[in-house]
């Protein structure tokens, strides 16, 4: 019925119709059709597949460790311990860290959206590694058996940062088990990053420069960086642990002289970086996003380009504001409070950026625009909050309290699970070559802000007023601030549910959603929606500087 | 131009290729020495903690056997470095030679290992299977433990190249690795090999010679 490729308001109720849509000429020489089997999915090495794949396995993990948050916002509504018992409760958050953490958030942008998007980006018909890229997917799935088996055999209490001596020496869980299962995600990991790293240097397309590469691009390449360089440092620390509860050969036991603090220092070493895996791919994608809906280039292309190297190389310089209060010497504490405020520096850079990029733009409302725009917004709160807690004097007051809580919550669900709903949104039409329901589509994005800060606010303040984190009985007058942050939390286990259905609505009723449904500039967009098998018919030449869009300054009123 | 090099799908040329390759193995290394750099952290600080208990510890490990095991684990680098350069020029006795050399003093190292676990273990000082009082003191079975894992982690990796080695000898046995098209194989390889020499090289300083 209509030819028209512009998305705007009006046109909302005729992308998705009530009757379905037959298969189009594109889709069937697409790469959702090379093959119908299950065998033609599970030995693929096609990064579009494998996208698809690991899309599948983060969201069923996602769910799984929103039940463990669902089990403990449910205990937390009454100041008693009514739900789950103490064991119980160590054994949810625990089990909702190690799954969110290893099996949603690092693996969550980079293995889905950068395995879809890397070669279609840079112009190229694959990874560098395609059989490595399927062997990362089935060890990820591997150890995510551990995981789903540690959860059936009983769970481990020791949170998710299985601490020295508590879990070496003390803890009566499944440790090693589920040690065991980081410890093989790991090599996922590492071998996504090396593959990523390879085919930017060496697969892209003729004419794409380094300066001309998209801001997601980059921020994918110091992901990769962080996760080869600091993933075997958190291996060989599991493997320590697990040499010590298994054979007694301990490195950290304090008996033998040992240093349980050593033991922490090597974890941050690993998982401050690895906050900036998790974070940095959402970086990239809100880039893409504010371009896209400002229809401008990018305000200062380098600056952002030169923030997400920035901000990878020092974010291996500040694990130690993780033991302000464990011990450490004040020395080194004041060096890594220094270094800690450094980083919110190439973070401000980004903002600043994004901001001015949509200074003067033509902005639609789309919903991948209100995802970024929630993004910005709640990136900026979990930001500044962590310059509060980077301070010294600040965060003795308020460590291991809800105020800790609530600002890595801001970063990682409100920055990063924001931006992956926002990618999802935004390049749903590419993957899949429909157009869903706006309107639905806006509305989700509405409830997840809504829902997200209902959710993690109250927490601040409990924070603030003394309620530590990973304790489930607590004194009556912290309830009102509970019953709000749980009654938030059922608005976004909503909100989170939605998209699954008018997206899958999509794939038969929507229209489809040709090339550039945006109107995007980017490689990605100038192949069929879905993109065929092998991505280009020929090796794209790149003559444009990246985000070329036609600024119009021309006055239209009168 | 005679000599067809085989180019998979995402590849363009050969050249491309190659070099993909090689850096694909160069950021392996470098995750591998970022896995030993962990344990070389942990070695450094016990023995900032206890200087001179584990100074004496270091006295007990046998450092004959691993001198010997040094020096066995540098030619066995040179045996690879041949094959790599021999694989280049096309020769395939000779990289099937100086390959088995290789893999033959890998496993020599292995069996001199496993003669100084012995020996510790017959000393009472292999951690796991000797009872703590063994030890003359908590730190020297502090440093025994660290010992242990390190030099078992690296006769892990070893154990794997000599897979690996004995993989190529298998392929170029069989004719399904033809030389010199597909010499980058024998050449990541030899990569690998190397890091794994470098390791020891770092590891025997840092346990044996801190005596």
């Amino acid at each position: 019925m209509t030819s028209d490729q512009t998305i705007d308001a009006a046109s909302d109720l005729e992308n998705v119709g009530h009757s379905s849509i037959a298969e189009t000429p594109t889709e069937r020489i697409s790469y959702l059709r090379a093959g119908h089997t299950l065998g033609s999915w599970l030995f693929t090495s096609d990064h579009k597949r494998i996208a698809i794949l690991y899309f599948i396995s983060v969201t069923l993990f996602f769910f799984v460790g929103g039940a463990a948050a669902a089990l403990m916002r449910a205990d937390l509504l009454t100041p008693q311990a009514d739900l789950l018992s103490n064991e119980g409760y160590n054994r949810a958050f625990t089990l909702h860290g190690v799954i969110m953490v290893w099996f949603f958030l690092i693996p969550s942008i980079p293995n889905t959206f950068g395995n879809f998007l890397v070669p279609l980006m840079i112009g190229s018909r694959d990874l560098a590694f395609p059989r490595l890229n399927l062997l990362s997917w089935y060890i990820f799935m591997l150890g995510g058996l551990f995981t789903i088996y540690v959860l059936i055999a009983g769970g481990v209490d020791t949170g998710w940062t299985f601490y020295t001596p508590l879990s070496s020496m003390f803890a009566n869980g499944n440790v090693v088990l589920a040690a065991t299962a980081v410890f093989i995600v790991g090599f996922s990991s590492i071998l996504t990053g090396l593959n990523f790293i390879v085919t930017i240097h060496k697969l892209r397309a003729p004419g794409m420069t380094w300066g001309r590469l998209p801001l997601f691009i980059w921020s994918l390449y110091a992901t990769s960086a962080i996760l080869v360089l600091a993933t075997p440092i958190l291996s060989v620390t599991l493997a320590l642990i697990a040499a010590e509860r298994l054979f007694g050969i301990g490195v950290f036991d304090p008996a033998l002289g040992g240093d349980p603090l050593l033991y922490q220092h090597l974890f941050w070493f690993y998982s401050h970086p690895a906050v900036y895996i998790m974070v940095l791919p959402a970086l990239g994608v809100i880039s893409e996003l504010v371009a896209a809906a400002a229809r401008k280039p990018i305000f200062g292309y380098q600056f952002v380009a030169g923030s997400s190297i920035a901000i990878a190389a020092i974010g291996f310089l500040v694990w130690g504001h993780h033991m302000f209060v464990a011990g450490q010497s004040t020395y080194a504490s004041a060096i890594f409070s220094f270094l800690s405020l450094a980083v919110a520096v190439p973070s401000a850079v980004k903002v600043y950026n994004w901001t001015a990029t949509l200074y003067k733009g033509h902005i639609s409302l789309d919903p991948p625009f209100l995802f970024a725009m929630s993004f910005i917004g709640l990136f900026v709160v979990g930001g500044l909050t962590g310059v509060i807690l980077a301070m010294l004097a600040i965060d003795v007051h308020v460590h291991d309290t809800y105020f800790v809580v609530a600002h890595f919550h801001y970063i990682m669900v409100g920055g990063t699970v924001s931006a992956y709903f926002g990618a999802l949104h935004y390049w749903w039409p590419k993957i899949i070559g429909r157009r869903y329901s706006l309107v639905w589509g806006r509305l989700t994005a509405g409830l997840i802000f809504l829902g997200f800060n209902l959710t993690f606010f109250p927490q601040f303040l409990l924070g603030y007023l003394g309620m530590p984190r990973r304790y489930h009985v607590y004194p009556p007058e912290f309830q009102v601030l509970h019953v709000l942050s749980t009654a938030g939390a059922s608005i976004l286990g909503v909100a989170y549910l939605l998209p699954f259905t008018y997206l899958f609505y999509s794939m038969r009723y929507g229209k489809p959603a040709g090339a550039n449904p945006w109107e995007a500039t980017g490689l990605e967009w100038s192949v069929p929606s879905p993109p065929p098998k092998h991505n280009f018919a020929e090796r794209p030449i790149v003559t444009q500087a990246p985000y070329n869009y036609a600024i119009e300054y021309e006055e239209v009123d009168g | 131009m005679a000599e067809r090099v085989e180019v998979h799908e995402p590849f363009a040329d050969p050249a491309q290729q190659h070099a993909a390759d090689m850096l694909g193995m160069y950021i392996f290394l470098a995750s591998e020495i970022m896995l030993f750099g962990g344990l070389f952290a942990v070695l450094f600080v016990c023995r900032i903690l206890h200087p001179q208990e584990i100074a004496a510890a270091s006295k007990e490990l046998h450092l004959w056997i691993g001198g010997i095991n040094t020096a066995i684990l540098l030619t066995s680098s040179l045996a690879v470095a041949i094959a790599v350069q021999m694989a280049r020029q096309g020769s395939r006795g000779a990289v099937i030679i100086s390959i088995v050399t290789a893999a033959a003093l890998g496993s020599g190292f292995l069996i001199l290992k496993g003669i100084e676990y012995r020996l510790e273990y017959s000393d009472g000082l292999l951690p796991g299977f000797s009872t703590a009082a063994k030890f003359a003191n908590p730190a020297a079975h502090l440093f025994m433990n660290i010992y242990l894992i390190s030099t078992a982690l690296h006769a892990l990796h070893l154990s794997i190249g000599i897979l690996l080695l004995a993989g190529l000898v298998w392929r170029l046995l069989r004719g399904s690795l033809p030389l010199p098209k597909r010499a980058s194989v024998v050449e990541v390889s030899g990569l690998y090999w190397h890091l794994v020499d470098v390791i020891w090289i770092f590891l025997y300083p840092a346990l044996y010679l801190v005596r």
